[in-house]
Formats: structure tokens, sequence, C-alpha cells
């Protein structure tokens, strides 16, 4: 019993990795029991908590008439266009406020203040303004990821070791070459970690956007089965989000190991 | 006429009159081509902001530091420098980073390789050129870093504490390369460090500075012949000459403490 504690429970201890995957899977276990038990069992009504099955059968279905598809491209359209418009311009920005004095004398304030501003309290501005529809969700989306995006990347940007730059420059570089040949690439995976971060933010604020003011997604696919007590519904569109925002993050960790195998680990697991 | 001359050098930070910091007060030394000086002080007395000033990092506040005649204003290749924290490029392997310097010159390809892969060879690492410098232990990236600075053929070398971060028998090895390379490669080197024994084993001439405000106490020559082996470490001379610097840097480390501070003298 000893060894199993100190095998197992020695902090920072490394474990087999057949172990390690049996522990991930294993734990969904009791937690499908747990379900099961209380929707089967009759604890809890089904207008509150759909059986498994029910999930699984209602996906199925909609799967199969294709609406399932069309709220979930409506709401990845939307997602990937925000939160590319998002980092187009924070990336660039971020890098060079990090970096020069002058930029981020000009940009930091008003970001600083607009970074606070809640979202959601802006919706109804957004619909009056531009009304409701796609380029009011890809405006929500871009609001709730441009400001956090562009403070996190001016903060990887001043991280970059001023020594790193000094030796460019006693190695014959000029200014121009220090920030194209020196300054960028050192960002680089201070700035994918920042993009893989906000990327699930922007999953977030996609149901906020959706829910007020839209005609399809699976946010407002949500609000609609929530109208008719369709549960099963409800639980399969929170799963179907849950289940592409880890795809989209586990596909920019994957990107980070293959196109900067050079980069240490990264600080975000 | 001496290939890197610094005369007269003051270097001052902060507001003018009361409220600012001297950090070096005339300063003025000469280094001549193809000579090793070492210049050893106690932690804060400015050599690293000396060094920084040669290389162009920095500008004085009053004086002028002049190679081959031209006064310095800015940084440049013809002043390498090797930093004591690591430097290398993390994106770029080995090669590329030695590479660097002069690929940024527009050499060509094939003659670059050949150049990286020179000196590469020189600091003892062939066979890692394709390695990145996470996969390196400490001693290796200053190794690298040395290669990186070297292969751009500077005027003059200046070295910040480049052994500093390793543990001591590393730093040992390492000595012995710089020397080495040295020896054969007869590059004008400026070299700050506070470890006594590093100075008198590699220096022709040694210059010791004093607390902030830092100015230089004293120069000699360092009169053992070359080549040095590390058997120098205990010989008579090397101990005659360390008791000799040891009481000047002690002098100025104890002016460095804070009043109060009560010392076994």
């Amino acid at each position: 019993m000893a060894s199993f504690v100190e095998a197992y429970f020695a902090p920072k201890k490394e474990i087999p990795r057949r172990v390690y995957l049996t522990a991930s899977t294993v734990i969904g276990v009791p937690i499908i029991v747990a379900w099961s038990g209380l929707t089967y069992g009759g604890v809890v009504r089904p207008e509150f908590l759909p059986a498994p099955h029910a999930v699984l059968v209602t996906g199925a279905e909609m799967l199969a008439d294709g609406s399932l598809l069309k709220h979930t491209w409506a709401s990845v359209s939307v997602i990937f266009t925000g939160f590319f418009l998002a980092s187009v311009l924070a990336v660039p920005l971020g890098i060079f406020m990090g970096s020069f004095k002058i930029v981020e004398a000009a940009v930091e304030p008003v970001v600083n203040f607009i970074r606070y501003l809640p979202v959601s309290a802006l919706i109804p501005l957004l619909i009056l303004w531009i009304g409701i529809g796609f380029e009011e969700k890809v405006a929500v989306i871009f609001i709730g990821t441009f400001f956090q995006q562009l403070m996190l990347i001016a903060d990887v940007s001043a991280s970059v070791s001023s020594d790193l730059l000094d030796t460019s420059y006693t190695l014959g570089a000029n200014r121009r070459k220090v920030v194209t040949k020196v300054l960028i690439p050192a960002t680089l995976p201070g700035v994918t970690d920042t993009l893989r971060i906000t990327m699930g933010w922007a999953w977030t604020y996609l149901v906020v956007a959706e829910l007020v003011a839209a005609n399809n997604g699976l946010g407002y696919m949500i609000l609609n089965a929530m109208r008719g007590l369709f549960t099963d519904v409800i639980f399969l569109g929170i799963l179907v989000i849950g289940l592409l925002g880890l795809l989209t993050d586990q596909l920019v960790k994957a990107l980070r190991h293959m196109l900067l195998p050079w980069a240490g680990s990264s600080n975000v697991s | 006429m001496a290939k890197l001359r610094i005369d007269n050098v003051l270097l001052r930070f902060g507001p003018k009159g009361d409220g600012g910091v001297t950090a070096l007060e005339d300063i003025s030394l000469d280094v001549e081509e193809g000579e090793l000086s070492v210049i050893v002080g106690p932690s804060g007395c400015g050599k690293t902001s000396l060094l920084r000033l040669v290389a162009g990092l920095v500008q004085p506040t009053a004086g002028t530091i002049r190679l081959d005649g031209k006064l310095v204003t800015k940084p440049g290749k013809d002043r390498g420098m090797v930093f004591q924290s690591y430097t290398l490029f993390p994106w770029l392997t080995v090669q590329a980073n030695v590479e660097f310097g002069p690929r940024i010159a527009n050499m060509p390809a094939r003659e670059r390789r050949e150049i990286a892969r020179h000196f590469i060879q020189e600091v003892g690492l062939a066979g890692f050129e394709r390695a990145y410098p996470k996969q390196l232990s400490g001693g290796m990236m200053q190794r690298v870093a040395l290669a990186r600075a070297l292969a751009n053929d500077p005027e003059i070398l200046l070295m910040d504490e480049p052994f500093g971060a390793l543990d001591s028998q590393t730093r040992s090895l390492m000595q012995e390369l710089l020397l080495s390379i040295w020896e054969h490669s007869k590059k004008t080197v400026l070299f700050i460090t506070h470890d006594i024994d590093e100075a008198i084993f590699l220096g022709d001439r040694v210059y010791v500075m004093t607390a902030r405000p830092g100015r230089i106490k004293e120069g000699f020559e360092i009169g053992i012949p070359r080549p040095r082996s590390v058997e120098v470490l205990t010989s008579p001379e090397f101990m005659e000459m360390k008791r000799r610097v040891m009481r000047l840097i002690h002098e100025e480390a104890i002016k460095a403490l804070p009043e109060g501070v009560d010392t076994a003298s």
C-alpha cells in the first residue's frame, strides 16, 4: 500500500503513459454512471436533465436532417471570421506596442479602458448600429478578443530579452533587421500561446452573441430549445460547442509543436 | 596607435546635478592590437557599463571611445560581444546561429557555411551543427555564442563575464578554450570579470576597477609567460599577482558595503 502511495502520490513524479491514459479515460465512467443514475433512476425529471441516450438520439436526428451541421457551420464561420480579424490586427500592433514606447504611449490608455468594458453590455449598441446577423456576431467576437489579445501580445513582445536584441546589434544588424529577424521570431511562441488562450474566450462570446440576436448558430439552437424545454437539444448544443473548442485548442497546440519545434514547452500545457 | 582607446569617459544616469548617479568616472585605458585585456572589479562597479560603452550600446556622458582611430557612436560588427546571459537565437540551429552575422552582411551561402563550420569546430562542437539551443547545455551555448561572435570577424571581441553562469569545471575548460582560440586568431579581446583567478589566468594586462563610481584603480601587466596551462594557477608568480589584485579588490569591496557592516579585516 505504502509503495502505491509513493508511486502515484509523490509530487511531480512521472507515471507510466499507460496509467496516465487509463486514468484519463476511466474518469468518464463515474460521470456517465452518475448521469445515468440520475436520469434513468428517475431522480431528476427529463425536462431538467436529459438521459444520455436521448442526447445521442437527438444528435443523430439533427445530423441526419442537416440542421446540426447548419448551426455548427454558422457558429464556426462567425468564430473564425471574428477571431481571424482580431488576430490579424492584434498581432502586429501588439508586437509594436510592446517594443516601441511611442506606440505604447499612443495606444495603451484607450485599449486599457476598452478592455474592461463588458462585451455583453455592448451588444444592444452593436445591434442598433449593425443589426442582427453575421456582421454583428463577428463584431462581438472581435471586440471580445481583440483588446485582450493586444495586451497579452504586447506583454510577450516586451518580454523579449533586451540582451537578445543587443546581441543582434553587435552582430551588425540594423534596426529594421533586428525587428524582422530577431524580435518577431522571438515572439512567436508567446503569440501562439496567446492565440490559443483567446480562441477559447472567443467561443464563450459566441454563445452570448447568439443568445441575444441570431437566427442560426449553436447558441441560437440552444435558446430555441429552451423555449420548448428540449433539454436534450440544449445538452447537444453545449457538448458540440465544447468539442469544437477542444478541437481548435488541440489544433493550435499541434501547430505550435509542428511549426515551432525549437520552442520550449508551452506555459499553457 | 592603440587599437582601442578609451579617453576620459564619464557615464552618468538620471537628472543632472545631485539627483543623478555616476556609474563611471575618469576612465582612460588603451588596448593594443592582439592584446587580451581584462577588467576586474567588485559587483556593481560599472564594468558591464564600460563594456556596453565600447560596444556602442550606450553613449558616454563625456569623453570618447575610439577603435582604430574611429569614434564609437553606435553598435556594429567591428565590436563583437559575448554576453553573460544566454543569447543564442532559439529558433535557429547552431549552424544558423553562427552564420547570423555573415548572413546579415549578405555573404554568399557557401562561404558563410564554411566559415561557420570552421568556428563551430574551433569551439569543439563539430557534429552539433543541426542542434537547437534548447538541446544544449550552458557551456555549449556559450561556446556557440563565442563561435558566432568570431565568425563575424570583429576588430575587437568584447566579453561580459561570459563564463559566470557556468560551473567551475566548465568555466575552467572554457577559459582554456578561449586562450587556445585567441593564441592563433590573435584577436584583440576586452574581457570583464569579477573572478580574480580568471583575470590573471587569461590576461596580458589586468585593470582593477574601483567600486561605484567606477574608476580604474590600477592597471598592470601579467608577466606570466604563454602558453599558460592550468598548472600556472598554483605557481608562485600567479600567487604573487593574485595577492596584489586581491588586496586592491578587497579595499574596493569594503567600500561598496553599506555603512556599519563589520568584516574581519
